[in-house]
């Protein structure tokens, strides 16, 4: 404090910090996990409750013992190479496929759309044309064409999943300031440098952000494919459970289902991570560090 | 009182002309708008010059022109006797924001421009050169920090070495420090013109600050809206190196108020 201060200062000789405390209310200074834990045993007790007084048909809804013993079922089944990990097997090998495919695709044409006058004037419109359309009801269209074989999941897969890439990749390029595409003007870039070297890190954020919406619809779209195009699928597991009202044996294998989701999701996001390090958003889903 | 009104340009300080441009004119949305008009001005090797006038008199145009952002629609723009057809390796451009790419370190976003111009390899060689400027700049030890962690006057400066890298003729600066405030400013003035003067480089500031402008040129353009075009040219001829306790001399203060009172009569005109 300076002695100009001092002289006009005219609190009390006696000092005190200023205590200063801000009100966080009890369920925020819960931690995460413990709040999340909660939700799940909540749902679980209502989910038990509403099971056991018989509010809901044991055939529309299996208690929450059962469908855990279904999954503990499903996952000794898994563990010990049963007949379901093939299925699995190629369940993956259809979202695997799918989702390169859709990565290729998307990324070209959002590259194209987005870089291109041509692209955004002439391509456009039919890509959303067609992303308005319900996707799903190509599936039968991809089977008489590819046949029940995975190639016709793949392509389902890969047909839902490409559209969020390409807005993505396309939104990305765009993202680049007046000020950065002066600059590499004035540095004399190439508009290939200018691309690498500018627009596509600036717009890896939202690129990533249409992987994510991809990598949601790619196991939708796989299974969906499934459902309608038959296959040895993990999904023709779910459809011939459903089919003999074994629910419990459904709600065990959507749960691994989500499971498979979950992590290619989480891949996703931790890919994004390890690239664009220095973007400071949320990088949504287990992407807060 | 030093400043000499003229429509012509004034013999300038110090060597030969670097830049000049002959009645240089631009019009916007199919010539509804005439951003300017007439422009003559040449800049002499190592001067320092300055254009100040109202927003909107074309002095971001007049900028962009220069640095081959743009083209003009009438007039002769020449540096170093070849026309201006395009963005120049022998222009240095400094902008309103620093323009750091965050995925880069001060380093690599440095070496850029070389980067660009001659591959990654000739970049790699450069390095060392831009360790010497980040010293010049007193960023000596940021080399390989993110831009993230810089203060907007460390960013501004590291900029600076961005600019310099190419070893441009002239240095074209829109605003470069108008985002900072005003201490900082001060201090990266004095620091602009003592890597200039060590430099000797060429120099054309566009900015809002009369005292910017009268402290740190040789020569001020004073810019007139609707259409823009160069109303007064005063020569500052006020010793150098120029120092901040220079902003108290009488003669500061006359030249800052021959300066406002130009400006105040075009903005009531
Ligand atoms: N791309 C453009 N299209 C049409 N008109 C433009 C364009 N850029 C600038 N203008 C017009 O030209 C005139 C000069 O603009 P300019 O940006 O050069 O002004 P300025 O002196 O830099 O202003 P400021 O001090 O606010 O930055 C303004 O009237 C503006 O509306
Ligand atoms: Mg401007």
């Amino acid at each position: 404090m300076s002695n100009l201060e001092r002289i006009a200062d005219t609190a009390p000789a006696t000092e005190e910090d200023t205590v200063w405390t801000e009100h966080v209310g009890w369920l925020d200074q819960v931690p995460r996990a413990v709040q999340m834990l909660f939700v799940f045993v909540v749902f679980v007790l209502v989910w038990d409750m509403v099971t056991r007084f018989g509010l809901v048909s044991p055939i529309i809804l299996p208690t929450p013992a059962e469908t855990l013993a279904d999954m503990i079922f499903v996952g000794k089944n898994l563990a010990t190479g049963g007949y379901m990990l093939p299925a699995l097997w190629i369940t993956l090998k259809e979202v695997f496929y799918g989702f390169l495919l859709a990565i290729a695709i998307g990324f070209t044409l959002g590259v194209i759309v987005g870089e291109t006058a041509f692209g955004e004037r002439a391509i456009m419109p039919y890509l959303v044309a067609i992303d308005t359309m319900p996707k799903v009801a190509f599936a039968p269209l991809f089977v008489a064409w590819l046949g029940f074989d995975i190639h016709s999941k793949v392509a389902l897969a890969a047909f839902i999943a490409t559209f969020p890439i390409i807005v993505g990749t396309a939104a990305g390029l765009h993202a680049a300031d007046t000020n950065s595409r002066n600059l590499f003007k004035t540095m004399g870039a190439s508009r290939w440098q200018t691309l690498i070297k500018m627009k596509l890190p600036m717009g890896l954020p939202q690129i990533f952000t249409g992987l994510k919406i991809g990598s949601v619809g790619v196991m939708a779209g796989a299974i969906t494919g499934e459902f309608l195009g038959g296959g040895k699928g993990f999904g023709e597991l779910i459809r011939t459970a459903a089919s003999q009202l074994n629910t419990p044996r459904v709600f065990a294998l959507i749960l691994y289902l989500s499971i498979v989701g979950l992590a290619l999701f989480a891949f996703v996001a931790w890919v994004q991570r390890r690239f664009v390090f220095w973007h400071k958003e949320r990088a949504g889903l287990g992407g807060e560090s | 009182m030093q400043a000499a009104a003229a429509k012509t340009d004034p013999a300038n300080t110090t060597g030969e002309p670097v830049y000049q441009l002959r009645n240089v004119g631009k019009t916007y949305a199919r010539n509804a708008i005439v951003a300017l008009e007439g422009v003559n001005l040449t800049l002499n090797k190592g001067s320092f010059s300055a254009v100040i006038g109202s927003s909107g008199c074309g002095k971001s145009t007049l900028l962009k022109i220069m640095s081959g952002l743009i083209p003009p629609s009438t007039g002769r723009v020449v540096l170093q006797d070849r026309p201006v057809t395009g963005p120049r390796r022998d222009i240095g451009m400094m902008f309103q924001q620093a323009t750091l790419f965050p995925w880069r370190t001060t380093l690599e976003n440095i070496v850029l421009p070389i980067e660009i111009r001659d591959g990654k390899a000739a970049a790699k060689a450069a390095h060392e050169q831009g360790r010497a400027l980040l010293e010049l700049v007193g960023l000596k030890g940021f080399e390989n920090t993110y831009p993230s962690e810089l203060s907007g006057g460390m960013a501004q400066r590291a900029s600076i070495c961005r600019m310099l890298i190419t070893e441009p003729a002239v240095l074209l600066l829109d605003e470069p420090f108008s985002a900072l405030d005003e201490l900082t400013r001060d201090f990266m003035n004095m620091e602009l013109q003592r890597i200039c003067t060590t430099r000797n480089a060429t120099a054309f500031l566009v900015t809002h600050s009369i005292q910017e402008a009268v402290i740190l040129s040789d020569v001020v353009y004073v810019m007139k809206p609707r259409p823009g075009r160069v109303a007064e040219v005063v020569t500052i001829d006020l010793p150098r190196p120029r120092t901040l306790d220079m902003m108290t001399t009488p003669k500061f203060g006359e030249l800052v108020e021959h300066i406002r009172s130009s400006l105040d009569k075009e903005a009531f005109k």
